[in-house]
């Protein structure tokens, strides 16, 4: 077991450190340059100053070097400084990872509780009216845009039925719980739809898998009463594959969280990484994608553990 | 259905005519396919209706959010452009990404499962911890980064790097090179399980060569997974499309593409919402039609199902 998490440990680190050479590349690939601003706000610049400009912020290096350097710097703790927002990229990070991460729990234990449920309901009988309805539902979660869900659901809750706010964490001067949690309803729904539909197809699954199974026969036969069969007998063996999968997706959530985050303006990660790209905030956007890449990295990591953790036979 | 009728089909069915037969039982599975024929012919609706004349990007700025009448039956949105033509242009678009991005992705997942599966060894253990490696990244905000880059630092021409077909190509590509891993994958495990049965046996022993034995033996007897697989990932495709052209970062317009429709769609929920509606539902309906294909083709080709 230990060096089953070594090596995934090791593999993790490893791809990490792939990536953000990877992204730093990227993001040198972006338009603009990190002197734009400096230059066009400066009418005197000749082309002699710019070039001591990008000679004093090492911009003249090759990319090799200028990438060892900012490994250095970050693996210090120093990731830079945020142009739009004047601040450290750290202290704008910590905050928006905060946001995410509470918008990412919360829709992630709606959606698999509520999966849960309808996919045991739905395996019950395969092929009845339930089942019909909830594959139903699971398709339509998985083929809605997500963007295009958060838009309807502003459209009916907030401007037609002024029934739950469209934007932001809380109202200005509001400091009370309610409204917090009246700002995280639909961003959190929304992004539990998302994921809904793809989980309730997989539980469904194992369970029609599971109740076919002899040992099941076995308990009926016994005498067990029906919701005792099926939660403690079906559903125990059903849920290794289901763990492993739904701990996998977890990290897949952080590409909803970004839309969700856009369209409700929840100051999280997601709008973090796209506003910093869109406003050639390079430092905000490296960091931004780096810290993405190690919460699904990390939670991936995670999924693979519990997997060897929750199979025994797994070893390696 | 007779017994007599059902036993004379039976006999001279090819494992094809069989799948077939199987995939026109399953409801849901047909209905997709009739959905999606009318999608496709209404998005090709519009090549007669540029032949007359009219125009998906031209605009008129006093027709702006003109309610539906006679000759512009959905109304025109926020440029006085007519938002029927431009849903059927930009579902071409939407389409047609979809389907190229799956190819070419399709096609390096094939590739990279083959060699995986049929090799093995390190060869295997480095593609597929490479793959690993990809799934294990944040898709869309990688997506973003891509479709943010700017072409001429790549080399391309400032006059190619602002054309409407580099817009189109660059989405295409990126979403080739993010999305080709869960068929990769697929890929690898039903060569595994072909690669040691006697007729490919046979045939190595017979002194095929590997590229012979991977197009001749394996491809043609994992075709039914991969077959919907890419159906899946059309509809995959094209919920990337919408969403990366919705941001900004996708199909650029004047082009219109059922997911750029929405980029003012958040004001426009409150003046004018059905053109908020339309492009979304379209989009919607399309990926859920092409999901339940996949799920009504990956039932006709199980064998385990019955008849």
């Amino acid at each position: 077991m230990t060096a089953f998490i070594l090596s995934r440990t090791w593999q993790a680190a490893l791809v990490l450190l792939v990536m953000s050479f990877v992204i730093y590349s990227l993001i040198g690939l972006m338009p603009g340059d990190p002197l734009d601003i400096m230059i066009a706000s400066n009418p005197g610049a000749t082309p002699e100053v710019v070039a001591r400009l990008r000679a004093i912020y090492g911009l003249d290096q090759p990319i090799l070097y200028r990438y060892a350097h900012w490994l250095l710097a970050a693996m210090q703790g120093d990731l830079g400084f945020s142009r739009t927002h004047s601040q450290p990229v750290l202290v704008v990070l910590i905050p928006a990872l905060w946001t995410t991460c509470k918008l990412m729990l919360l829709s992630f234990v709606v959606s698999v509780a509520l999966s849960m449920v309808l996919g045991i309901w739905a395996a019950l009988k395969p092929g009845g009216v339930v089942d019909g309805v909830v594959s139903l539902f699971a398709f339509a979660g998985i083929s809605v845009p997500v963007f295009w869900l958060a838009l309807m659901m502003i459209l009916l809750f907030a401007v037609k039925l002024h029934l739950l706010p469209a934007s932001g964490l809380s109202d200005v001067g509001n400091e009370s719980f309610g409204d917090y949690a009246r700002h995280l309803v639909m961003p959190v729904v929304t992004l539990a739809l998302s994921s809904i539909g793809g989980f309730t197809r997989f539980v469904r699954a194992s369970m029609i898998e599971t109740l076919r199974m002899d040992h099941i026969r076995t308990a009926r036969a016994k005498g067990n009463a029906e919701g005792r069969v099926v939660l403690i007998h079906g559903l125990r063996n059903a849920m290794i594959p289901v763990v492993t999968v739904i701990a996998l997706s977890f990290g897949s959530l952080f590409s909803g969280a970004l839309v969700t985050e856009t369209m409700f303006a929840q100051p999280g990660m997601g709008k973090m990484i796209f506003d910093s790209i869109l406003s050639n905030d390079f430092n905000l956007a490296l960091s931004g994608l780096l810290f993405a890449t190690i919460v699904t990295l990390f939670s991936n990591l995670l999924a693979d553990l519990a997997y060897g953790w929750l199979d025994p036979r797994i070893k390696l | 259905m007779s017994v007599m009728e059902g036993a004379s089909v039976e006999r001279a069915v090819s494992p094809w005519g069989l799948r077939l037969r199987r995939f026109r039982r399953h409801r849901m599975g047909m209905a997709s396919l009739v959905i999606l024929a009318v999608l496709v012919l209404f998005c090709l609706a519009a090549i007669p209706l540029q032949m007359t004349g009219m125009d998906p990007d031209a605009t008129d700025l006093f027709a702006r959010f003109d309610p539906p009448g006679p000759g512009h039956l959905l109304g025109m949105d926020e440029a006085g452009r007519d938002v029927l033509l431009r849903l059927m242009v930009g579902g071409q678009i939407s389409l047609l990404v979809g389907l190229l991005a799956t190819l070419i992705g399709g096609a390096v997942g094939i590739v990279i499962g083959i060699l995986a599966g049929y090799f093995g060894g390190r060869l295997d253990t480095a593609l597929m911890r490479f793959t690993d490696g990809m799934i294990a990244l944040p898709l869309l905000p990688l997506l973003i980064v891509l479709g943010a880059l700017d072409l001429t630092k790549l080399g391309f021409s400032q006059d190619f790097a602002r054309s409407g077909a580099a817009g189109f190509w660059r989405i295409v590509v990126i979403i080739s090179i993010v999305d080709w891993t869960s068929i990769a994958r697929l890929v690898r495990a039903a060569t595994l399980q072909i690669r040691e049965r006697d007729y490919v046996r046979a045939a190595r022993a017979a002194g095929a060569g590997a590229a012979y034995v991977m197009g001749a033996h394996i491809l043609p007897n994992i075709a039914t997974p991969i077959i919907v697989a890419f159906t899946l990932t059309v509809g995959r495709v094209i919920l990337f499309e919408s969403v990366l052209s919705f941001l900004g970062f996708g199909i650029v317009p004047p082009t219109p593409s059922w997911g750029n429709m929405l980029n003012n769609a958040q004001e426009l929920v409150t003046t004018a919402p059905l053109l908020a509606v339309y492009p979304g539902l379209l989009i919607f309906v399309t990926v859920i039609a092409v999901n339940f294909l996949g799920d009504g083709l990956q039932a006709a080709f199980d064998p385990r199902s019955e008849k």
